[in-house]
Order: structure tokens, then sequence, then C-alpha cells
């Protein structure tokens, strides 16, 4: 079905196009990673819409002998950079030497890591930062099956990625050869699609096709599985790389009539919540979830991903909602007459219990994967497609309305119960540590975080108003994440300021990436709250198992001498009275840099909604403690 | 409820593996599940019966066509269709009851594909209660291996789940299907599911 007169694009953050064509498409051979600029259909119109600032390779798929006496390795290499690739995170090995043969001449910044996990993580923390996929070469075996965790986490939250990784020579796989695995049956779970090629002549093909799957649609990771005899093997005539992906759909505008719809709930809603997650920071949809919230007078809660897609400056913000969101996001959702949710897939952090989940609202749903509608919380108007252009259209629908009872209620909420914590202890405690950060800052930097209750308390501490400012995992919630995410970050964005917010346990899961910072002296800053737990594991068993500690309690290194013994600026903050001195040192030192900041322990993140509780039954803690005790004092909730 | 789905496949290494992995890491039930060639020998053909509600049916529908080497899918909730299993049953025989079983077969509109001296094999097909009943019906001479395809299944008329045909949009009910559904079979008239299904009582 395809034909050859597609060009192939490249570049993450272009504007999306105004699109009339009706989803979903096939795909025959459309540009890459172009965020919604281009239908492809017929595959001839595409030619024209690549215009709008897509870097066009230029060179059409199809029929080509270009190829022609370069080996599957020197073809890899070729293509990475014909499709804008720039940097590239791996570890070498047996099975993938002729690619890093190809490597030596430096065409590529190639970071070195320390473990395979970290190259994942990397090139993930790179793709949030950029919108570029973040591109991992490892060997076969446990190379590649090292990158099982980073997979999986990419898939997640959507990441685009794409892991290139050796295979034993093509005759003997299935003999347990020496660091053989089945990595495409290991991986197939976790990556949107993976390829095993079997002879060079596929591989321009595949390589196509893996830059147009990971980053269109609903992106994710894909994983291309290189036996040593491809990489080395040669194309002698022709091939043809024109992908062929028939049963690949992509989601652009939405279907107008659902488009219409949505609107007119919004418009006849009284009490409307937006409620925004990650697709919208994928699909750059944020100026028009602003725009929207702007007109309407619509408060707007962010999931853990989609912080930074609104700004949290905004009286209309109630920040992150969920377990550990804002008591204000989860009172509006509870008593909201209509939530409207883009790019979010109403995950159990964020529902709660479903069947008292949001009971009196009728739900919009603006996502680009139709498997996501109805999948958790029945839909009453889905909208199927590319968030951008179904706000886009959205936009010009939504009527402006003051809503000034419905939005006093919610300042009335923001005012009774803000993110609080009593500072009652000798050491710092770590939300003073993150308003320290936050301080400091004023919020601009790119974040990272490892994954428990500094992730929470980062979530709730910073005030977040930059679009990629916060990388962390959510959906798989992998500890360990922090550190090589930021290292990837710093890698995509070299001038701005890193900042991996991280747990003493989280932290210690890859720190040996430390290595990898030192060696290219990549100026990453590193805040570790140290409570020695595992803090939220430690919560758990505080509040639902008694306070039996089962192994949750850490003995650690110290932090600042291990970071110097890695070429690193090590230091250590453990009175309160320092903590903004030390945040400025760190922030100001122009190298790499690892800060301990001691803190207490017995600290818990709240709000907390307990496992089988609605949002609203969330316990307070220390949240709202000057204020009344519920919101059914406050007057609303029945 | 139990549901058919047919999903038309690319025919590549692996495609087989993913569907049933999808089945189980989202926890729902495959009946039977049969893969088999196509007209065009890019593409496989899988039957996929389940036993599922109005809501994990639609999630299985959209999880199925999400899958990348997945190029249709569609289910018979609200089509006409056709659908058959094929058995092999081999029966213990002995010469006194052997032309009673072979006359079963013949009500059922089975074939003796094979006689032993104490055994005979019937190759049967039809809908899955057809061959249960016929099962049933047997059981008591001794059934000594059973061999069943599980369910394939067709629309009736012109529309077709081949990878050729016009887009079936797989978020919604495929409209352009049941249109055609409905229209009258073109040239001579085609016995309807009932007529064909008219075996004798079992």
């Amino acid at each position: 079905m395809s034909t050859s007169t597609s060009p192939i694009g490249a570049g993450a953050n272009v504007p999306a196009a105004k699109t009339t064509f009706k989803a979903p498409h096939r795909v025959g051979a459309p540009p890459l990673h172009g965020a919604g600029s281009v239908v492809v259909e017929n595959v001839a119109k595409a030619t024209d819409s690549t215009a709008g600032g897509l870097p066009v390779l230029g060179r059409p798929t199809g029929k080509t002998d270009r190829f022609n006496g370069m080996t599957g390795a020197q073809i890899l290499l070729q293509m990475l950079l014909e499709h804008g690739v720039t940097d590239a995170f791996g570890y070498p090995g047996g099975a993938i030497l002729p690619t890093f043969d190809q490597l030596y001449e430096k065409q590529l910044n190639f970071i070195l890591v320390r473990h395979e996990q970290g190259a994942g993580h990397m090139a993930d923390g790179y793709a949030r930062a950029t919108g570029k996929p973040g591109i991992v070469i490892v060997t076969s075996g446990p190379g590649a099956t090292n990158t099982v965790t980073p997979l999986a986490t990419a898939y997640m939250d959507s990441i685009p990625m794409i892991v290139f990784s050796g295979q034993v020579r093509s005759y003997l796989i299935g003999n347990d050869a020496f660091q053989e695995a089945d990595v495409t049956g290991i991986t197939r779970p976790v990556t949107k699609r993976n390829y095993l090629v079997k002879n060079v002549r596929d591989l321009p093909r595949i390589i196509n096709e893996a830059f147009i799957i990971a980053t269109t649609g609903r992106p994710g990771p894909v994983l291309v599985d290189l036996p040593v005899d491809v990489t080395t093997g040669k194309i002698e005539d022709a091939v043809d790389d024109t992908p062929y992906l028939p049963g690949y759909k992509i989601y652009k505008a939405g279907h107008s009539k659902m488009v219409k719809a949505a609107a007119d709930l919004i418009n006849a809603s009284e009490r409307p919540v937006l409620y925004v997650g990650g697709g919208v920071i994928l699909s750059q949809a944020w100026p028009h979830v602003r725009e929207i919230a702007r007109k309407g007078n619509i408060p707007t809660t962010t999931t853990l991903l989609g912080l930074g897609a609104f700004d949290e400056n905004s009286p209309l913000s109630l920040h992150m909602l969920g377990m550990h969101g804002s008591a204000y996001a989860n009172y509006a959702v509870q008593e909201s007459d209509c939530l409207i949710a883009v790019g979010a897939r109403f995950d159990d952090r964020v529902t709660g219990n479903l069947k008292l989940f949001a009971p009196k609202a009728k739900i919009v749903h603006v996502d680009i994967d139709p498997s996501s509608i109805s999948k958790n919380v029945k839909v009453d108007v889905p909208v199927v497609g590319d968030a951008r252009l179904c706000l886009e259209e959205m936009l010009g629908l939504i009527e402006s309305r003051p809503r000034s009872s419905w939005l006093s209620q919610v300042a009335r909420w923001k005012a009774a119960f803000p993110f609080a914590y009593k500072d009652d202890t000798a050491l710092s405690k770590p939300q003073a540590v993150i308003e320290a950060i936050n301080k400091v800052t004023g919020g601009k930097a790119v974040f990272t975080t490892g994954v428990g209750q500094h992730q929470m308390w980062a979530a709730q501490f910073v005030r977040w108003s930059v679009p990629r400012s916060m990388i962390t995992s959510g959906g798989l919630g992998t500890m360990g994440f922090g550190l090589p995410a930021a290292i990837g970050a710093q890698v995509g964005r070299p001038n701005e300021l890193v900042i991996d917010i991280d747990g003493d346990a989280s932290y210690m899961m890859t720190a040996m990436e430390l290595a990898t910072m030192s060696q290219y002296n990549l100026p990453v800053k590193v805040a570790i709250l140290n409570n020695r737990f595992q803090g939220m594991v430690r919560q758990w068993q505080q509040l639902f198992y008694k306070g039996r500690f089962s192994h949750s309690e850490m003995v650690n290194p110290d932090f600042a001498a291990m970071a110097e013994s890695f070429g690193i600026r090590g230091l250590r903050c453990h009175r309160k009275e320092d903590l903004i001195q030390c945040v400025e040192e760190m922030v100001n030192h122009p190298g790499p840099c690892v800060v301990d900041f001691l803190c207490e322990t017995d600290e818990n993140v709240y709000p907390m909604v307990a496992s089988g509780k609605g949002l609203h039954e969330m316990e307070l803690g220390t949240v709202g403690s000057a204020a009344p005790n519920s919101a059914r004092e406050m007057g609303t909730l029945a | 409820m139990r549901h058919i789905l047919t999903a038309t496949v690319m025919n590549e290494p692996g495609v087989l593996a993913h569907v049933a992995n999808m089945f189980s890491a989202r926890g729902f039930n495959i009946d039977s599940l049969v893969v088999g060639r196509t007209e065009d020998p890019n593409f496989s053909r899988m039957t996929i019966v389940v036993t599922a509600d109005e809501r994990t049916l639609d999630q299985v529908r959209k999880q199925l066509a999400k899958i990348v080497t997945v190029v249709k899918v569609r289910d018979y909730k609200e089509t006409p269709y056709v659908s058959r299993d094929l058995m092999l049953i081999k029966l213990s025989a002995a010469s006194n009851s052997r032309s009673e079983i072979i006359e079963l077969a013949a009500l059922f509109r089975g074939r003796v594909v094979d006689v032993g001296m104490s055994s005979l094999m019937v190759e049967l097909s039809g809908e899955e209660e057809k061959l249960d009943a016929f099962v049933e019906l047997v059981r008591p001479y001794g059934i000594r291996e059973l061999a069943r395809t599980g369910v394939i299944a067709m629309s009736r008329g012109a529309a077709t789940n081949a990878a050729t045909d016009e887009e079936v949009r797989t978020d919604q009910r495929p409209t352009a299907v049941r249109a055609a559904a409905r229209q009258p079979l073109s040239g001579k008239r085609q016995p309807t599911q009932q007529e064909l299904e008219a075996t004798p009582p079992g």
C-alpha cells in the first residue's frame, strides 16, 4: 500500500498544523516525529503537509540503492543521523561491537553509562526534557535485559524511546549461545513494538518504522534487536525502506461532533474541572489548556505527569490531584458537575475508589488512545484524537463564563487546605528542603525525582509552571529513576539547571551513574532528602502494618564523601538554618554537585487517600490543621 | 456473554504470542483462539472466542486494535455471521456398535474417515453446539481421542475483514459492515443460518 513519495521529517517541537482529515488514518509512510503536523492517508499528499518548519530530510523513502555496499552498522549510524539523532546512551559488548565501531568517529554524542538501566532512564529523561526520542544502544543478553525496567517505565508513561540491542548471530538464535536471550520475547509486553531483524535488507525499513512508532500517536518505546550478522552484513543492491505499517493507526483531529458535544457539556456546566495529564505535555497542548481554563474560568488540576502543563501560580490552578494531591483538587473533582480529562488515563492513584470517583460529574475524555476511553471510568463524551488538535478546535466553542460562585468555593478550599507541614523537629523537614529549592530556583529548573515520599513532596512543594520541567516515573514508579533521568535531561538541555530531587533509597539504586556524570562533566545537581529510610514504605508500615518496619531502614554511605570520590562536589546539610545557603551553593556550583540533606525520618506525606477510599475521604494530616476539619464544614460537600 | 472476534494480523513471528500475552496480562478469558492463513500470504486471521461483559468486550477489541501488528479487529455482536468448528473424534467401535455410530454420524452430516477393528474416526463440522451434542450422544460408546479446531467465523454479506478492505474504525461499531449485512444477498436466495444449521435433533 505504501508508495515512495513521502519525505521523512524530523524534529520534535513543531507546532501542529491544522488538519482537516478525519482520524484515524492508516499509515503508509508518514513523516517522522512531527508532533501532529501531518496526516497521511494518501502518501502523495504528505509532501505538501510537511511544511511549517519541519526539518525534512529531503529524501523520499522507497526503492533505493543508496545503501549499496554499506554494512548494517553503517546503515544504522547513518539513519540515526538522518532521523535527527544527536545524542545516544549505552554500553558496548560483544554482540553490538560492529555498531560501536561505527560510533568511534564520534558523529554522535554518545554517553557511556555504568549500567544499561541507567542508559534507558537517561534516554527516557532526555526524551521527556526535549520531546525527541531517546536512543539506547546496548549489547545482547544481559545488556538488553537490563533495559527492561526502563522500557517498562517509558511504556507506562508513553515516552518515545528506541533501544537497539545486539543479538547473537541469527543462525545461533535458539541455541542458548553465549549472552543470548529471547529479547523480543522478554520485551514484547513493555514495548509499543519490537523487532528482531533477520536480514540486513530489512534494516532501513525497520529503522524508519521504529521512529514512526516511537514518536507518533501515543508515543512509546520500541526495541530493535540486531544480530551480529545483520550489523556486519552488507546490502549489495537496491532495497525498499518504505515503512510498512498496515495495522498502525494514528489518531489526529477529534471527531468534530464529539468536540462539539464536549464543548456543549462544558458550557452548560456550573462546576467544571479540567484534569490534565502527561498527554498534554506530549502533544504540546499546554497553551490550549491554559486558554480554555482562562476563557471558561475552569479550575484546573494536573496529574503527576501533567505538572508544568498548567501554571500553578494561577488562581485557577488546583495543583496535583489524587492519592497525595491537594485537598482542594480532590474536593473540587468530587464536587464537580463536569470533569474534563485531557491526556490523562484515570489511574488508580488519581481516582481512589472508582465507585466514589467524581459522583456528580459528567465526564469528557480527550485521549489519543481509544483503549484509554472508558477503561477505568465510564466516559460520557469521548474525544479520540491528539490533545492539541482537539483542544484547538474546542477552544473556539468554549463560552466565556464567570462561574464566580464555583471559583469562590474553590478559593475558599485553597485558603483552608494548603499543603502544609509542622516545622517542629531539630532536623529539617523534607518539605522544607524542597521549599528552599523552590525559593532559590523560582521553580525554573528541570527537575527529576526518584519514587516515594520525596517525589510526592516535590510535586506538592515546587510551584510548577513550565512544561517539561518535571521528569518523574509516574506509572511504573521506578525507584532509581532520578539520577540517570537527570543526566539524560542535562544532555538534552546542556545549558539549563537540572536538579534531581532524590530520596536516599531511590538514589542508591542507580548511584553508580555518578561516574557517568563525572566522566562527561555534566553539571547535574542532586539533592538527596536523606531520612535513612524507604520513606513511603515506612509510612505505609506505620499506617497499615502497626509500625512493624520490616526491611525499610537504610544504612547509607556518606553521600558527600561518596560523590567526592567520583570527582563530584559533595556537600552535607544537617542544620535547618543552613538550608537556603546549601541550596544556593549547590545551584551556583558550576559542575556536578551532590548535597546530602539530612532530614527528619518520621514525616508522612499528606493529604493521603488510603486505598479503597474516595478522594474526599482523604486523611488531611498536617494539611489545613488551622482550618475547619472537613470540607463538609466548608458548606458544600454533602 | 460469549463473543466472537476476528483479528487480521501481520503474518510474522511473535504476533500470536503478543495477542495471547495481552489477553493474559489484562486478565481477559479466552475460550478459544484459532490462527490460520488467509488469501493474502502477508496476513493471518485469528478467531477469538471470549466470555466477557459488554464493557470488557469493548476493552478487548480496543486493546487488540492497539497492537501494531494487528491490522483489523471485528466483533460479531451485531452482525449476522457464520461460525464453524471442526472435530475429529475417535470412538471405540466393536462390530456390534459400529453401524449405530455410522448412522449417528450420518444424521449429523459427519463423515467416517477411518475404520479399524475396534475403533472408528468421525470428522464433523458445524456450530459448536452441534458438535457438543454429537459428543454427548456418542460418549456411551467410549471416546478414545478428540480434537477440535475451535471456532472460526465470517460475517454474512459482501463486507469483509480482509486487510485490504476499506478502513474499519475500531473504536466504534463498524456501521458499513452492518449496512452491508442488511442488504439482500445478491443472486439466488441463499439458505439462512437456521436452515443451514437445521440438523437432526441431537
